[in-house]
Formats: C-alpha cells, sequence, structure tokens
C-alpha cells in the first residue's frame, strides 16, 4: 500500500486554481520529487499535504487514514514532517533547543507536569536532549548545539531544520526546496544527506529546482504545471517527455 | 541547570526577609503595606510576562482579570443574604460553611459568602472568562490581538464602574478580611502586617518557582517556539492554539489571584483596579524588565510599584508608565536586565574609555 496517495486534489485562490485534479502516490522508502515550473502549484501542494491549507476537493491518505484538511500538528503527530523552503527556525533558541522541539510528539510532559517538575518528566527531558544530539551528531551539527540558531550560516540553519524536522521520527519527510541557495558542492551533499536518509527508512517527497539533485536521486518524480499532474515517471523517462521539456523550455517556433 | 533547584528560592526568600528585617530595624514598618501590595501587583505582572515574553501574545486588558477577582470576591463577601436564612439553598450553604456570618461595621449581623468559597467562584469565573475570550481573540496576531484585548478590559472597565451592584464609582468598602489559618488572615489589620507581608511574598515566591519550571520545560519550549515562528511550531506538532489559549488562562488566573488576595488586604476595589491605565501599566513592567525574563521583569515590578505606591511618582503616576514604555520600545525592545543592558554598558564604557583616551593625549602633547 502506498504511503501517501494524493487524490484528485483541488485548490483555487479566487480566480486562480493553483491545483486542479492532481493525483499520485508514493510509495514508502522511496524518493519522490515534484518539479515544474514556477507557480505550477508545488508549493501550494505541500501546504495541502503538510496541512496548512485544506483543498476545496479531492482527499490525501497518509498510512491508510484522511488527512486533508487536518491541523498542521495533527499531520505532524501522525508522523509526517517537513521542512521549508524559507528557513523558518525558532528565534531567540539555541540550535539544540530548536531540535528538542522537533521532538514535542514523541513527548508527553503537559502544563502540570512541566510546572512541578516531577521526576518522570525530568527523565523525559534528558531523553529529548540526548535524542535531539544524536540527530545533530548525525548531520554533523552537534557541535553547534549551543549557538543561537538564528545566527548560524545558512546552510547550518538549514542542517539544524533537517535534524528538526527528522527528531519526530517521521515515516514520512517533505523536504520544501531543500537546495535552495546552496552552491554546487552543498547540493552534492544534500543529495547523499537525502539519499542517507531515505536509507533509514524515511519516505521523502521533495520540491525542487535543482535538477541535478532531483535526477541523482530521485526514484520517481512528478511534473506540475499551471496546476495540472503533466508526467509521474522515472527520470530517465521525464528528461525524454516531450511534455516536460516543452514546458520548461517552450514549444519550438516551426 | 541548577545543581540545588530550590537555591533562587531560597535565595528570594531570605532577600524577602532581610528586606523585612532592616524595615523593622530602621523603624519604616509602614513599608511592609506597600511592599505586600507590591507582591501582589507582581502576580499579574509575572503572568503577563509568562503570556508576553515567552508565548508572545500581547494583552493590553489584564487589569479586566484582576478586576474579575476582586470584584467577585469584594461582592460575595459583602453580600448580605440574611434576609434569604430561611430559604433552602441558604440554609444549605450555611451549613456547607460556604455562607458565613459576621458582624458588619455598624454591628449588625449579616449573612455573607466565605472568603474561601468566594475565592473559588473567583478563579472559575477568571478560567471560563478566560477561556471564551481568549478562544476567538488568540486566533489574532499583533496590533489587532492588542485591540481586542484593549476592547475586553475596556468592557469589564465599564461594567464595574456602571453597575450600582459593583458599588459604580466608588467601588466596594468594608470587604472582610481573609482567614487562612486560625488567627492569621489577609487584611489590613497592623497586627498581622508582617503576616500577610510574608504571606504575599510565598505567594510570589511559589509562583516564581512554578513559571521557572515551566519556561525549563517541554511546554515552556514550545511556547517560545510559538513567539519564535508559530507555523513552523504547529509543524513539529505543537497544538498552537491550545497551548496559547492554556497560557492566556494561566496568567488570567495569577491575574484574579493578585485580585482576590489584594482586595482582602485592601479592605475594599475601586474601578481604577480594572482600568486601562492599570493594564498599561503591567505591560510597561513586562516591557522594561525584559520580555522574556522573569527575574528581570519581578525585580522592576518591585522597583516601579513600591515607589509609584510611596507616591514618588506623584501625579505623574500613570505618565510615568506611559513614558518608560515608549523609552523602552525605542531603545531597548528587550528590557533593561537582559544582554541588552550588558552590550548597552560596554558601548558606554567604550565611548568613555575612547573620551578619556583622547583627553589623555591632548594632555600628552601639551
Amino acid at each position: 500500500m502506498a504511503l501517501l496517495e494524493v487524490n484528485n486534489i483541488s485548490r483555487r485562490f479566487g480566480g486562480l486554481q493553483a491545483v486542479n485534479e492532481v493525483s499520485f502516490t508514493v510509495e514508502p522508502g522511496s524518493i519522490k520529487a515534484v518539479i515544474g515550473p514556477n507557480g505550477a502549484g508545488k508549493t501550494t501542494l505541500f501546504n495541502l499535504i503538510s496541512g496548512f491549507l485544506s483543498p476545496d476537493s479531492g482527499a490525501i491518505v497518509y498510512k491508510g487514514l484522511p488527512i486533508q484538511g487536518k491541523s498542521p500538528y495533527e499531520i505532524a503527530e501522525r508522523g509526517l514532517s517537513r521542512t521549508f523552503q524559507h528557513i523558518r527556525l525558532f528565534a531567540h533558541m539555541t540550535a539544540l533547543e530548536n531540535v528538542m522541539v522537533g521532538r514535542h510528539v514523541k513527548s508527553r510532559a503537559g502544563f502540570i507536569a512541566g510546572m512541578l517538575n516531577l521526576p518522570w518528566t525530568k527523565r523525559e527531558e534528558g531523553e529529548i536532549r540526548k535524542k535531539a544530539l544524536e540527530l545533530m551528531g548525525f548531520l554533523d551539527i552537534a557541535s553547534l548545539s549551543h549557538h543561537e540558531a538564528t545566527s548560524l550560516s545558512y546552510g547550518q540553519q538549514r542542517a539544524v531544520e533537517l535534524a528538526r524536522a527528522l527528531a519526530s521520527e517521521p515515516q514520512m519527510l517533505l523536504l520544501d526546496e531543500p537546495a535552495a541557495g546552496l552552491n554546487i558542492r552543498e547540493t552534492a551533499d544534500m543529495a547523499k544527506l537525502i539519499t542517507r536518509i531515505r536509507d533509514l527508512g524515511i519516505t521523502v517527497l521533495i520540491v525542487e529546482h535543482d535538477m541535478s539533485l532531483v535526477m541523482n536521486i530521485s526514484d520517481e518524480i512528478i511534473v506540475l504545471s499551471y496546476g495540472q499532474k503533466i508526467a509521474d515517471d522515472a527520470p530517465r523517462a521525464i528528461q525524454h517527455n516531450p511534455d516536460v521539456i516543452s514546458v520548461y523550455l517552450g514549444e519550438d517556433d516551426d | 541547570m541548577k545543581s540545588f533547584r530550590f537555591t533562587p528560592a531560597l535565595a528570594l526568600l531570605g532577600a524577602v526577609t532581610v528586606v523585612q528585617i532592616v524595615t523593622l530595624a530602621t523603624g519604616k514598618e509602614f513599608y511592609l503595606t506597600q511592599l505586600t501590595m507590591t507582591a501582589y501587583y507582581s502576580l499579574i505582572v509575572l503572568g503577563l510576562c509568562l503570556l508576553m515574553g515567552f508565548a508572545g501574545q500581547i494583552s493590553l486588558g489584564h487589569a479586566g482579570f484582576f478586576a474579575i477577582g476582586g470584584y467577585t470576591s469584594a461582592v460575595l463577601t459583602t453580600l448580605d443574604l440574611s434576609a434569604y436564612t430561611n430559604t433552602s439553598p441558604v440554609a444549605l450553604f450555611t451549613k456547607l460553611s460556604v455562607l458565613t456570618s459576621r458582624q458588619d461595621l455598624y454591628g449588625h449581623m449579616v449573612l455573607n459568602v466565605h472568603p474561601w468559597a468566594a475565592c473559588v467562584v473567583a478563579l472559575l469565573l477568571a478560567l471560563i472568562i478566560s477561556y471564551a475570550i481568549g478562544i476567538p481573540v488568540l486566533k489574532l496576531k499583533g496590533h489587532y490581538l492588542a485591540m481586542a484585548t484593549l476592547g475586553f478590559g475596556t468592557i469589564i472597565f465599564s461594567i464595574v464602574l456602571g453597575t450600582q451592584r459593583f458599588g459604580a464609582a466608588d467601588g466596594i468598602s468594608s470587604v472582610p478580611p481573609f482567614p487562612l489559618l486560625p488567627g492569621v488572615s489577609v487584611s489590613g489589620n497592623s497586627p498581622l502586617r508582617v503576616l500577610n507581608y510574608y504571606f504575599a511574598w510565598i505567594l510570589v515566591i511559589a509562583a516564581m518557582v512554578l513559571l521557572v519550571n515551566l519556561i525549563n520545560s517541554r511546554v515552556g519550549r514550545a511556547l517560545r517556539a510559538i513567539h519564535g515562528a508559530e507555523d513552523a511550531a504547529n509543524a513539529m506538532g505543537v497544538d498552537t492554539a491550545r497551548y496559547k489559549l492554556y497560557t492566556f488562562m494561566m496568567s488570567a488566573v495569577l491575574a484574579a489571584i493578585a485580585g482576590v488576595f489584594l482586595t482582602h488586604f485592601n479592605g475594599g476595589i475601586g474601578p481604577s483596579e480594572a482600568s486601562i491605565m492599570k493594564s498599561v501599566r503591567y505591560v510597561a513592567i513586562v516591557a522594561v524588565g525584559g520580555m522574556a525574563s522573569l527575574t528581570g521583569t519581578l525585580i522592576m515590578s518591585v522597583v516601579l510599584n513600591f515607589f509609584s505606591l510611596r507616591g514618588y511618582f506623584g501625579t505623574l503616576d500613570d505618565a510615568v508608565f506611559g513614558g518608560i514604555l515608549i523609552l523602552i520600545m525605542l531603545f531597548a525592545p528587550d528590557g533593561i536586565i537582559g544582554s541588552d543592558l550588558r552590550a548597552l554598558l560596554k558601548k558606554l564604557v567604550h565611548e568613555i574609555r575612547k573620551r578619556m583616551h583622547i583627553k589623555s593625549q591632548t594632555t600628552n602633547s601639551q
């Protein structure tokens, strides 16, 4: 069974049909990319899947249960995590604290337990910190733990956001333009990192513009144009798909 | 993390004790009255600091919750139900000690709600109203939230000012003492002044311990995340709406507790306690103390409230707090007691050094 099923999802904003009856599935353990020119509806699609928008029609099924219209936090609780195109780290908090928040769905201490600082609460805090540090180690940023997150370099902030998204131990990760703002070397590192994440058993859905990354690591690619899906295939096939080529490069004039 | 986690609480208790002894030694015991009132006002401000500094939600109407606490307690404990003594609910409540008989100022026997019962009602009311207001209002952000809370505060103010039952412009006076233990009650009674001082400050210390624990916990982290980037917090599994609401309710209850006890301490309450001026004052104190610093807020609360209550600001009392807000927003938006102070001091020292260096150079060249 597919881990994620998007069934005929549509969303309009006033006169603009941003996403138009898009359907696809994502198989567990795979890396799937969503590409398309600017304005194709990729970010809207991500926001629909992660709960920041509700679809006008259609369904989104994750692990067999419908999630369309649910709040982002409910979807996170179900094991679907995401990063943001424009990095959204928590200001005035250290990198470690940022990642520890990612552990929120895997912990329980509420207001009363927090105020009373009960023994089990302290133990839980220790576990949260330990797991967060482990993840930062996995991403080679453990040394940045106590720096204020927003004071780090762009690439480092991206890594912190990724660690934060992984901290909830999601089965599926939505990466919104993970290579944006990275140079060639950093992009190649990011590509390797994404495959390492996949090797951990996490399914990945990426929106990305960088074709080298997309073509290199994706198992399947969806192409959107003006809100519609125009192709859904393996990288090789996408590269030779005439519709895809015309959408990116324009029609031949003769 | 602290090695002995009660150290800060004990230190605060120590400071409180030292101050009391000093007032005794210098013959200024009457300061204890203002210091007790300061403690109660600090409860409001600490709750507001949690809401504004940590959860990032502004409230320009918090005096409203103080008034809900104070007025509910005042009304219930001064409402004479002796005319209804023969009715069954009144008889039942009297038997349960919810209602209590006492002699009022004029020597008449009256039947009022017992202060403990009135307190429970006051806090429940604060919880219910903050819940009802919070759900729609916390969906708002920035100045929209500020204006909505301002509206709330204005409504409460208008109600207490305009309602005869609440004493209208005169407020409610001859509010009875709040009995805590045999022989110990919250009241303005001079012999009980020292005990009242310690009671008020123990409440503040307890609130500090609970709030500091909360800030350093998973919930505290989630609140700071909401403040830092609300959408991202949501995406990480934080139920932002619920957390904001609970924080709002907590801060409302703290303000209401302050209202209840201060009203019994003062023996009365007036509509000015619900005014926008008070709400602005509380926001100013949180701002100058450092939005995200409970200690800073407490320190500034003690200093500013004590000076204000002693009359040092004279008739310009409200202007002082308004002025503080403006100055802080312009020069130190993160508060004085925060890293900005260190940065400001460093700059100041640097400037002074520069000038001294220049001065010595010109002196040397002569």
